[in-house]
């Protein structure tokens, strides 16, 4: 988890990352973000994260990333 | 018949297709068929003439919706010029720009209400304007008197001064282009294009002009759908959208997650990129995944509406080749000139030297809005004409042509760069943190492997504290990705910023495999 919101940190120190649950309904990550995101989770944790689990849903909150994340490791 | 009034486009198509959906925001959103539009514009037109809105500058602060576009045009039935706000743009940019453009009236929707009021100008919201009555008269007076010359928008782009440039254009300019891109690209009534394109910048027009001159039908996609690929590809197939003028790095995404390969958007026809360098591996992907589509390459300079340059992918590249730009549009003129000045043709099998590029036609915009200094830098008399006063625009791109005889972009004479077809003066940026008193020196620079911003400075303020600041005056895409603080910034021997010592760091900064 404190690596997510590390990464999540370093691409918008603005925000409390930690306790943001509007990530992309606010629209604080943009397209670019979410693509930088996504290689530095798989490079981070070691996963491949598939297109289909690139949804909103997944992203909108460190909690949610996280728990994409824990589902990518158990595949 | 003759045509000095991009209106008259969409009255001769809403004749022709009045139940016909011109544009929409899909998924049962908002949808305007032509007829609507034309008495949306109407409407919104009357009702800004009864607010003195003939010749005024006019801006518009609304989300993406076909109502917006029915804004734009109303103002333009009033004889008056839109500027376009969003809701993305920070307070102080926005305050600059409608100060700098001389606003005297917004119109709003009800989710920009309260940013809108806080501007100090009269505001109107758009429904009140879609319920007036239409006042044949006074619209026809406004189209009696108005010439092709006369100004219909204003865009602004990234100024190296550090403020933003606003550019003005003409019904005349956007007739042209108009008449010269839509043969280009094969659009027809049967086209379907779905719109990436924020609507404050000229990219947008390739839809709009489509739309409403040949009947093709627009859909506006939603903005966090570029984030999410299979949001994008459900959306341009339940649409069966057949076109997309997009920035490459809209195509990027979908390519780059793993989406192309696995869910093809095969609904798409003709395939439109430009603003950016498209990497090649990603072009290669693109032609093979959609082999019945037609691909182009545009490139042009909002000074010059819209696009320029067009080339129709119909033969295969060679591996290490550059997609060119190919050839100006119809009525439009590249002059290629050496640094001597001198003009430079194209060689039969072999490539040119390289050259800048200038444009002569009527895509030459009128000029900056109110900033006479860099109107003159920019548009200048024709190099090559010394008998009548001639001009052209001055771009600052770099090209050569090829052995095929197409141009081929090579860069910028300058520093400026490009983030997700938007451009960027550094300068801008370096302008604002010396905004803060406590900052003595700041060098921006662009690492293009990653396509993020990285800024340097020397100063007291936190660099937490400086990222606040700048977000208050910069655009989102402006923002640098790392800002990094220093005792001092490096010069060269000659005692000008190092930019390409600080590049090298950034560089390292942002390829290296850092603990998180």
């Amino acid at each position: 988890m404190e690596i997510v919101i590390n990464l999540l940190k370093r691409l918008h120190p603005e925000i409390d990352a930690a306790n943001a649950y509007g990530l992309v309904d606010d629209g604080i990550l943009t397209s670019l973000d979410v693509v930088t995101l996504i290689m530095e989770l798989n490079e981070a944790f070691e996963i491949s994260i598939p297109v289909e689990e690139i949804l909103p849903t997944n992203f909108n909150s460190a909690e949610a990333i996280f728990a994409l994340v824990e589902r990518m490791q158990d595949c | 018949m003759r045509i000095k009034n991009i209106l008259q486009y969409l009255e001769a198509t809403a004749a022709r297709l009045p139940d016909k959906t011109a544009f929409s925001d899909g998924n049962g959103g908002e949808a305007l068929s032509f007829s609507a539009l034309l008495s949306a514009t109407r409407r919104i037109g009357s009702s800004l003439l009864s607010r003195g809105g003939q010749g005024a500058r006019i801006a518009v602060f609304m989300d993406r919706h076909p109502s917006t576009i029915a804004a734009m045009l109303g103002v333009i039935a009033a004889g008056g010029c839109y500027v376009v706000l969003d809701a993305s743009m920070p307070e102080a940019r926005i305050i600059d720009i409608v100060a700098r453009a001389g606003v005297s009236l917004v119109i709003c929707d009800a989710k920009n209400a309260a940013r809108a009021q806080g501007l100090s100008l009269p505001v109107v919201d758009i429904e009140t304007l879609r319920a007036a009555e239409i006042d044949e008269t006074a619209l026809a007076l406004v189209r009696t008197r108005q010439i092709d010359t006369d100004p219909i928008y204003m865009v602004f782009t990234s100024g190296s001064t550090g403020r933003p440039k606003g550019v003005v254009a003409c019904h005349r300019s956007v007739i042209d282009y108009a008449e010269a891109l839509l043969p280009a690209l094969g659009v027809s009534q049967a086209s379907v294009f779905g719109c990436q394109s924020p609507l404050y910048f000229d990219a947008p027009l390739k839809e709009i002009l489509s739309t409403l001159v040949a009947g093709a039908t627009t859909y506006l996609i939603p903005r966090t759908a570029f984030a999410f690929p299979m949001q994008l590809l459900t959306y341009l197939r339940e649409q069966q959208i057949n076109t997309v003028c997009w920035v490459v790095s809209a195509f990027l995404q979908i390519s780059a997650l793993g989406a192309l390969e696995k869910y093809p958007p095969t609904t798409l026809k003709t395939v439109v990129f430009g603003s950016e360098v498209f990497p090649r591996s990603h072009y290669d992907r693109w032609r093979a995944a959609l082999p019945d589509a037609v691909f182009y390459q545009l490139y042009g300079p909002t000074e010059a509406t819209g696009m320029s340059c067009v080339w129709r992918a119909d033969r295969a590249l060679e591996p290490d080749e550059k997609i060119p730009i190919g050839a100006p549009l119809d009525n439009t003129d590249v002059l290629l000139l050496s640094e001597g000045g001198t003009r430079i043709l194209p060689r039969d099998g072999e490539s040119s030297e390289a050259g800048e590029i200038y444009l002569r036609g009527s895509c030459v915009t009128l000029g900056y809005d109110h900033a006479q200094e860099e109107t003159a830098a920019a548009f200048v008399q024709n190099p090559l004409n010394d008998a009548y006063p001639e001009t052209v625009y001055r771009t600052g791109d770099m090209a050569q042509y090829n052995g095929h005889g197409e141009l081929i972009f090579l860069g910028r004479r300058d520093a400026q760069i490009k983030i997700q077809g938007h451009r960027v003066e550094p300068g801008e940026i370096e302008a604002a943190a010396m905004r803060c008193d406590t900052i003595a020196q700041a060098c921006c620079v662009y690492v293009a492997e990653v396509r993020a911003l990285v800024l340097f400075y020397a100063g007291s303020e936190a660099a937490d504290t400086l990222r606040a600041a700048l977000g208050e005056v910069l655009a989102p895409y402006m923002m640098p990705r790392s800002i990094i603080q220093k005792q001092s910034l490096p010069k060269t021997a000659n005692g000008k910023m190092n930019r390409r010592e600080l590049l090298a760091e950034a560089v390292a900064l942002l390829l290296k495999k850092e603990p998180i």
